[in-house]
């Protein structure tokens, strides 16, 4: 296991940092084939998104100098970057891949977006021959790892976003979304984003109201809704089950009065009041009327937080999921490490008890087909038992730090002959089959 | 016999009655499905006990302590049927505390109360019992709904989504859940007043307005009223309705409770 990780992300370096190192999406095939032509890399992919861009490779000897080359490819100082830097190594690189994939080093931890990421990232290396073997394999067990993190604890159940929180609220007021009626004053981006998802869940129509008419018919029309003069504005509202209000005005455009007529109109139902307008467009008073419910931008935003708390809790558990998979996948790949020794051990006895059944075939004359059988199965027989403490010494050493040198001394013992990567068409198949009988 | 059988009811009930007050402090799913059929399981106990009780030979249910059986009974069916329409539990909070409260004082001893005097129409009295008890539950679960709603909407105006209470359901569910039940109670209660009536008629020749009992009831039925008035005309909500199904509430244990010293209602002059 020889993998190193080089990176930057939201925690460790600032905007303008990372905004120097993002790789766009057209130049990272580009990026991955420069990485593997660099010294003492054999696999490596880059993973790029706004919040973090990280070198992952899988080198010849656990050593490349992976920040020479983000120095040489980004042409940066090393004062300029290194002190954002964070450096991972074998066990500690594949725990942290393993916790991007499941979103735990996201800023907003369980935002599923990231995975997403990490897969195209891990297309693009692997189209160019860049993601191979080991890297192949780490990925693979990455996205298995983060699916498990996702179906075993809640990380990314709850909504975060402050137009998915608003919809929670409205559900925790109504019930059901269907049926209600959305009013939307001020025609602004998150107002418009805010109503979108009211839909989606459900709402039945949104009405508009702009100071500047054609606004509120243009955004009235995206979403086959009514537009209203800003005038008719206080006579309409109570039309509306739940008001998203973002206008630019000076002072609180609906006041307690306003809620007391609205109400009244309504017998009582309750009205839900979104106002994501710096200043506030609801007046504080307006929310103490018994059936009116204010949610300003600072309290959507705790929601938001709050949500992020409770994904810590189940973040812990996810921690725990890792930490058990990162044991698994380097036992595996370890095992992995000693299956080309196990296989060619195998073969070099069995080039020689085959060489030697034909050779003292011709003094042993005809043989029955018992006979023959009999011959087989003794021969076998000695190999099987000759192998038997090597192989399993080889499997055990393979979960310990001596390993290399079991495999080392098992190949000189015996004189073996580990085919390397590229001519490995056959070793590799087999490895397969010692893989899946072991 | 029957005694047996609603204690074991009284069991069940008790992990509804620990449900109800975990829930106010933490949420558990695992729990509330226990709740549930512990519950439903009590429901069964119960239902055999009462059948034993109709079946003994004698009409007994006039005896304070079956008909508060008979109420926790009915109480449980419309907690269910609740259940069954909105999937929640919460109503739990206030009818599993009551139901355990009314059977327990009921699974205490065989009551000695029984008619002394002969009722005319029989028939009327079976009517009057089943009509008052459904009205006395719908009363109660509507009360428990207007408590809820007060809990859900402090809940929202705190804007502390992880607050404790966060096991309730939508504020439009629980008053839904509350104006079902005061809608659906009021002609049952109107009905068993009425029946009442007539049996007290037929029995006595008079109604005697003064007797504590009818007095309360009547109070509690005039409550009830402007309960399902205001509720009708101006949507009455919240604090306001919450208080209205409070003093509701007070009167029907008040007129309840009345069982213990009125002398008409007691049929034992």
């Amino acid at each position: 296991m020889r993998f190193q990780l080089i990176g930057v992300n939201h925690k460790s370096a600032p905007l303008e940092v990372r905004e120097r190192l993002a790789i766009s999406e057209s130049r990272l095939p580009d990026t991955c084939r420069d990485l593997t032509a660099y010294p003492g890399i054999e696999e490596a992919m880059v993973i790029s998104t706004c919040n973090r861009v990280e070198v992952i490779a899988h080198t010849v000897n656990g050593h490349a100098d992976l920040r020479g080359f983000l120095h040489e490819h980004f042409h940066l100082k090393p004062e300029e970057l290194d002190p954002h830097l964070y450096e991972f190594r074998e066990k500690d690189a594949v725990r942290h891949v393993f916790r991007v994939a499941s979103s735990l080093d996201s800023m907003v931890v369980g935002e599923a977006q990231i995975l997403g990421q990490v897969k195209e990232a891990y297309a693009t290396a692997r189209a160019v021959g860049a993601v191979r073997g080991q890297l192949d394999q780490l990925f693979s067990r990455a996205f298995a790892v983060a699916k498990r993190v996702r179906t075993e604890t809640a990380v990314g159940s709850s909504s975060v976003s402050i137009a998915s929180v608003a919809v929670e609220l409205a559900k925790k007021i109504f019930g059901s979304l269907h049926g209600k009626n959305v009013f939307i004053v001020g025609a602004g981006k998150m107002s418009e984003l805010a109503a979108r998802h009211l839909m989606a869940h459900g709402c039945a129509s949104i009405f508009v109201a702009n100071r500047t008419y054609e606004r509120a018919i243009g955004l009235a029309q995206k979403f086959d809704g009514q537009a209203i003069k800003f005038e008719d504005l206080y006579a309409t509202c109570d039309r509306a089950d739940i008001v998203i209000t973002s206008t630019g005005a000076p002072h609180a455009i609906f006041r307690r009065e306003h809620g007391e007529q609205f109400l009244a109109r309504r017998k009582n139902r309750p009205m839900f009041f979104i106002d994501i307008a710096v200043p506030r467009d609801v007046s504080p008073e307006m929310a103490k009327l018994d059936g009116i419910f204010t949610y300003d931008i600072d309290d959507l935003q705790q929601a938001v937080s709050s949500h992020v708390a409770d994904r810590r809790k189940e973040a812990e558990l996810a921690e725990a999921i890792i930490a058990s998979e990162v044991e698994r996948f380097e036992a595996r790949l370890s095992t992995l490490d000693v299956v080309p020794t196990i296989v060619s051990l195998q073969d070099h006895l069995e080039t020689i008890r085959q060489a030697e059944i034909d050779r003292v075939r011709g003094r042993l004359g005809q043989m029955t087909p018992e006979q023959e059988i009999a011959v087989e199965a003794l021969t076998r027989g000695i190999i099987n038992k000759v192998m038997h403490t090597p192989i399993t010494t080889l499997k055990s050493a393979a979960r310990e730090s001596e390993a290399t040198t079991v495999v080392d001394v098992v190949r000189r013992l015996f004189n073996l002959q580990v085919k390397g990567k590229d001519g490995a068409a056959q070793p590799a198949a087999k490895k397969d089959e010692v893989g899946t009988r072991s | 016999m029957s005694l047996l059988w609603l204690r074991f009811a009284l069991g069940c009930y008790f992990i509804g009655l620990v449900y109800a007050f975990v829930a106010l402090s933490r949420t558990s799913d695992l729990f509330a499905r226990i709740a549930l059929h512990a519950a439903s399981l009590g429901m069964v106990f119960h239902f055999v006990s009462l059948v034993e009780v109709f079946l003994s030979g004698q009409f007994v249910w006039a005896s304070v302590h079956n008909g508060e059986s008979l109420l926790a009974f009915i109480s449980m069916t419309f907690f269910m049927v609740i259940y069954a329409i909105y999937k929640t539990t919460s109503p739990g909070v206030v009818v599993f505390p009551v139901v355990f409260f009314l059977t327990f004082v009921a699974a205490i001893d065989q009551q000695p109360v029984l008619l002394t005097v002969l009722v005319q129409r029989r028939g009327w009295l079976i009517a009057h019992i089943i009509l008052i008890f459904t009205g006395y539950a719908a009363l109660v679960l509507s009360f428990g709904a207007s408590l809820l709603y007060l809990l859900q909407e402090r809940r929202l105006k705190s804007k502390k989504p992880t607050s404790l209470i966060s096991f309730l359901p939508a504020l439009e569910v629980i008053d839904q859940i509350g104006y079902r039940s005061l809608l659906l109670g009021f002609p049952f209660m109107t009905l068993g007043l009425l029946t009442g009536s007539v049996v007290a008629l037929t029995t006595y020749g008079r109604v005697n307005f003064l007797d504590p009992k009818i007095l309360l009831s009547v109070l509690m039925w005039a409550v009830y009223m402007i309960m399902v008035f205001t509720r009708w005309n101006s949507g009455w909500r919240g604090r306001r309705a919450a208080i209205l199904a409070s003093f509701a509430f007070v009167a029907a244990l008040a007129a309840w409770a009345a069982n213990y010293f009125s002398t008409m209602h007691r049929f034992a002059s």
